[in-house]
């Protein structure tokens, strides 16, 4: 009966946690918004890391891409022709990475390579009092530090998952076209002809526009909220990366739920 | 045997209330802090004087530091005020906070550079922050900050490519950058070798007395602090249990006071933190 009690003491006590958590990570959120002039005032500032976290996502971006249109490919190839329809190869590619692939991948390794470097950074300038410092040298580390981050990733992850849809058609289009022999002409216009901006390719920016908001709040939330200490910045590091991974996966659910209905 | 906690032995010293006076710039008001059920500071009386170079001295965790988060006004005091220039730091809204702030210059324990900045980065931070000034102004600016800590020929040094003196003495041009008018020091001698320890403590003096500046400084440097300040608190457990001049200080009768200047081995500030019996301990399973 103990143990039982017990048990659930612990469980009221973590879900708890995890709204006051989130309540935390909602304020915070608002905060962010409040002071986001500067990030805009200053765009410089937001440039900045824009190149951190997207240009220097490039490469796991476009080599991601570029392996994973060339698998589609394969596979698409070997699923088609065995209907007779071969042809139908580069919309199969295209609209696999426009709907999901690219948003959802492009998103996940957004988490992996810039999100965790976000967490790990403002945890570090936390741990060695650099925020402090700032307050006490009356600049507001979240207008300063966390908003220029935030809107970069925000910027970057659009752009990101448009270059790897890209390079992941590329990548259909070398395995299918160069190397198989699919008809060329047939690859690119029955892709022009299927692929719909508004409801394909607009939806798939929404959709990596929303993980970007959700993985760099995520990011900016954990380092700012780290403990000061190499196992508190090492621990909301991984988090970043679970935490984001898992929403970004919940998301594309959600929004596919909302948009493609049956079309 | 079990040592009852510093403060059972040690009598708070017994200020009497201090009247606002216009030749203080920091007061400190019947102050009590404390996280959660732990207090840290407990009715804390202090003043410093315009002009004066003043140490708050204590072992580590006595709530030397939490002072100066409360004259900063990082954290705000459960019960009691804290002035600085007449305004009630802990009654501030964020946008006045941060105005007052603009006067006020803190050198953190370890430096805290901006570690993604160069040091001339370092030291222009506040001005680029907080004035429109040209560049062409900030560059003579920041060559003069460096300068006044001997560091001109660093500026194009990242602060990982910086020694612990070198980072710290950068670390103070950037806090008198916008040339504050009340210094706050939190443990500067810490982890310094003698030459710049040495070289810090006169730079806090000269700096304090060539700004017209104040200064507080947090330590347990007894022998460094005693040579440069005008004025010393000894805080225990949360609460200042002495106060003088160094001389006063050095000569003081007080025990707690005798053994941590003199640094005695034995005194009221016992080697062991409260404990069990010895035996309850090792024998513990047994029983």
């Amino acid at each position: 009966m103990h143990r039982v009690a017990g048990l659930l003491r612990r469980l009221g006590a973590h879900v708890t946690g995890m709204i006051w958590r989130l309540g935390f990570a909602t304020r915070f959120f608002m905060l962010i918004l409040k002071h986001s002039g500067t990030s805009f005032r200053r765009f410089h500032l937001t440039v900045r890391e824009m190149y951190f976290s997207g240009v220097q996502s490039l490469i796991i971006i476009v080599v991601s891409g570029l392996f994973v249109g060339m698998v589609l490919g394969l596979q698409g190839y070997d699923t088609l022709v065995r209907y007779g329809s071969s042809e139908a190869l580069g919309v199969l590619v295209a609209l696999s990475l426009v709907r999901e692939l690219g948003p959802v991948v492009a998103g996940l390794l957004f988490a992996s390579r810039a999100g965790s470097a976000i967490t790990a950074e403002i945890g570090l300038m936390k741990a060695t009092e650099q925020l402090d410092a700032m307050e006490m040298m009356a600049v507001d580390p979240i207008a300063r530090v966390v908003a220029p981050r935030f809107w970069a990733g925000v910027i970057s992850m659009p752009l990101l998952a448009a270059l790897f849809s890209a390079m992941g058609v590329f990548g259909g289009y070398l395995v299918g076209v160069r190397m198989i022999g699919v008809d060329e002409g047939s690859f690119w216009s029955q892709m022009e002809a299927a692929v719909d901006f508004e409801e394909d390719v607009l939806n798939g920016v929404i959709k990596s526009f929303v993980f970007g908001v959700a993985i760099t709040w995520i990011a900016v939330f954990e380092g700012y909220d780290a403990p000061p200490t190499a196992e508190g910045v090492s621990g909301a590091t991984t988090r970043t990366v679970v935490t984001a991974s898992l929403w970004v996966l919940a998301l594309d659910f959600i929004l596919t739920a909302l948009m493609f209905r049956g079309n | 045997m079990c040592c009852p906690p510093i403060c059972a032995r040690i009598r708070p010293f017994n200020f009497a209330p201090h009247p606002v006076s216009i030749g203080n710039l920091v007061e400190v008001d019947n102050v009590t802090f404390g996280y959660d059920q732990r207090a840290v500071l407990r009715q804390i009386n202090l003043n410093v004087p315009k002009g004066k170079v003043v140490a708050i001295m204590g072992l580590s965790g006595c709530g030397k530091t939490t002072l100066l988060r409360l004259i900063g006004g990082s954290v705000r005091p459960q019960q009691g005020e804290v002035r600085v220039a007449g305004k009630v730091v802990n009654k501030l809204p964020a946008d006045e906070l941060y105005l007052l702030r603009r006067k006020m210059g803190m050198l953190f324990q370890f430096g805290a550079l901006f570690t993604d900045m160069s040091v001339f980065d370092n030291v222009a931070f506040q001005m680029r922050e907080h004035t429109n000034l040209p560049e062409s102004v900030i560059n003579d600016l920041v060559m003069m900050k460096l300068d006044a800590v001997g560091l001109r020929g660093a500026a194009h040094f990242m602060p990982s490519e910086l020694s612990g003196g070198m980072a710290r003495r950068v670390a103070l041009a950037r806090s008198i950058a916008l040339d504050p008018k009340l210094m706050l020091y939190d443990e500067p001698f810490a982890g310094l070798d003698p030459i710049s320890l040495g070289v810090i403590g006169q730079l806090i003096r000269r700096l304090n007395d060539s700004l017209g500046a104040t200064s507080i400084i947090v330590t347990h440097d007894v022998a460094e602090a005693l040579q440069i300040v005008d004025f010393v608190y000894f805080m225990s457990e949360g609460v200042v249990i002495a106060r003088g001049t160094p001389d006063e200080i050095r000569a003081s009768e007080e025990t707690f006071v005798h053994q941590f200047v003199y640094g005695e081995a034995d005194g009221p500030v016992a080697f062991d933190y409260p404990a069990r019996d010895l035996r309850e301990d090792m024998f513990a399973e047994a029983q």
